[in-house]
């Protein structure tokens, strides 16, 4: 019975009653995600102050925000966050270009994808983090390494999904703009780009995903600054508060930076075919 | 006007395509080409098109428009980024200048309530008028359509051809239709083409000198349709 009446709201797409059903059920999809972390952290905040779990190893969840608050009062916390962020940010974005230019030129020319995959292939098969030393030798243990580490585990997610984004553009569709007798560049950026956007915009979500993972490991091989620095002091100084604290801070702006995109994919993409554009 | 001298393409050593073809169109005649399958009509007009370059033989498209090729293919191939109104002016030279006949456009192909709306959002006739539209915005000297309609329920194909009639008769655009739909070239052709063979010869030519719009039960039609199926039945024995 509920189906046919949601159908029927369907021929009304424009209509306010659709959009508010849409709310109202968007808003019950997320509560019903929030009741098993609330419960957990419940029972985790219970477990602790009747001390079944030892305080020293694993300390109450109201303890952890404590540190944090601390944290923010001190005001060191902005700092850590702010100098993480940077780091990832801009790694991020000097991967992205490099992989935007190369892929495009590699998914776009027969020749030069015969020329550079391989190449780019076998450095891809190195796992990234086997760099560290060399960079840090290279650059030092100053920002550069770091942002340049960051770089290069963007690079590699966005790049592959860049060069088979164009490689599996419809060709019937570049026989349109051939028929309208389109430059070759023309034709790159008025239905290749367009095409590929979907592909590129997942290569972006992962890439950045990867980027929290790389900083990570590059702010604990030498920082004196940032979130995974904070990693660094709360095992040497025995604070797991401190380190849950880094971890949740973490975890917390890697999902804000994947919504960011997430919503960005949505609004770009509100044109295709798919499950997620039917409601 | 379009001129074919002697053309020839094929592929698969020779037992593809269609060879040493030679025809010439009228300004504002309206020619089908019907053919069973494989006997190169799609290829001829992939040739005419320009998308296939790889033949022998002269080809001459004179008009008087700057765009001389106007397309529309058996699926709509519609840029599914585009909405309706972006996708009907897609490829037009001078974009501002047809925004102003935009909306003639809309209304001849009955979509001026969808411009705003996506492709995802559009049935299959709907769709296939979007690609006339955009086929036609151009104001094309020749159309070739590759199968228009096959694609379509046996309604709203006839919905579109009698469309393409009445487009036909307002604008007079040449045009070259490729089906294997006997009725449909009966109902839009002044002269239909029978291809056959592998590669395809041309192996006849009719003339249907009945005045359009046309009765689909026409006793006259139906003489005709016998004649063709006869001729691509013999064509079968051939081979």
């Amino acid at each position: 019975m509920t189906v046919n009446i949601d159908e029927k709201e369907l021929f009304v797409t424009k209509g306010k009653k659709s959009v508010k059903i849409n709310i109202e059920r968007k808003v019950r999809g997320l509560a019903l995600g929030l009741v098993i972390p609330f419960l957990l952290l419940v029972v985790w905040e219970a477990a602790v102050r009747f001390n079944w779990l030892d305080a020293y190893v694993f300390p109450a969840p109201t303890t952890i925000l404590q540190k944090i608050i601390e944290l923010a009062q001190e005001g060191t916390l902005w700092g850590h966050v702010g100098i993480t962020f940077f780091r990832v940010m801009i790694g991020f974005l000097a991967g992205t270009i490099a992989a935007v230019v190369l892929g495009s030129i590699v998914g776009y020319f027969k020749w030069f994808e015969q020329l550079m995959d391989p190449l780019i292939q076998a450095f891809r098969s190195i796992p990234s983090l086997a760099w560290v030393p060399l960079f840090i030798l290279w650059m030092g243990i100053g920002e550069s390494s770091k942002v340049m580490l960051i770089a290069v585990g963007v690079f590699f997610p966005i790049y592959l999904n860049i060069v088979s984004g164009i490689q599996g553009v419809d060709r019937k569709l570049i026989e349109v703009g051939k028929i309208y007798h389109f430059t070759p560049l023309q034709i790159v950026r008025r239905i290749i780009l367009p095409a590929s956007l979907p592909s590129f915009l997942v290569g972006l979500r992962s890439g950045v995903g990867l980027g929290w993972m790389f900083i990570v490991a590059a702010e604990l091989m030498g920082a004196s600054q940032g979130l995974g620095y904070l990693l660094v002091v709360g095992q040497n100084t025995y604070s797991p508060e401190l380190i849950i604290a880094s971890i949740i801070l973490f975890a917390l702006l890697g999902k804000a930076t994947d919504s960011l995109l997430k919503a960005l994919e949505a609004r770009a993409l509100k044109w295709q075919d798919n499950l997620q554009n039917q409601l | 006007m379009l001129k074919v001298k002697e053309a020839t393409r094929t592929f698969n050593n020779g037992l593809a395509g269609f060879n040493n073809i030679s025809f010439s169109i009228e300004e504002g005649e309206t020619v089908g080409i019907l053919g069973t399958s494989g006997c190169g009509k799609s290829t001829l007009l992939r040739v005419l098109s320009g998308l296939d370059q790889n033949y022998d033989g002269a080809i001459e498209i004179r008009g008087a428009g700057d765009q001389p090729i106007g397309m529309i293919f058996q699926e709509p191939r519609l840029m599914p980024w585009l909405t309706v109104k972006e996708n009907i002016l897609f490829g037009a030279k001078d974009e501002k200048e047809k925004q102003a006949t935009i909306q003639e456009y809309l209304n001849l192909v009955g979509l001026s309530d969808f411009d705003a709306h996506y492709p995802k959002d559009l049935s299959g006739g709907m769709a296939q008028r979007t690609a006339i539209a955009r086929a036609l915005i151009g104001e094309p000297d020749v159309l070739l359509l590759d199968e228009p309609f096959s694609a379509l329920d046996a309604f709203t194909k006839m919905q579109l051809q009698d469309l393409l009639l009445k487009i036909q008769q307002n604008r007079l655009t040449t045009m070259v239709v490729v089906t294997h739909d006997i009725d449909e070239a009966l109902y839009l052709c002044d002269r239909i083409f029978i291809l056959g063979g592998q590669p395809g010869t041309l192996q006849a030519e009719l003339s249907i000198d009945v005045p359009k719009p046309r009765d689909r039960g026409d006793s006259f039609l139906a003489g005709k349709k016998a004649e063709i199926l006869e001729l691509l039945h013999i064509e079968k024995e051939v081979i």
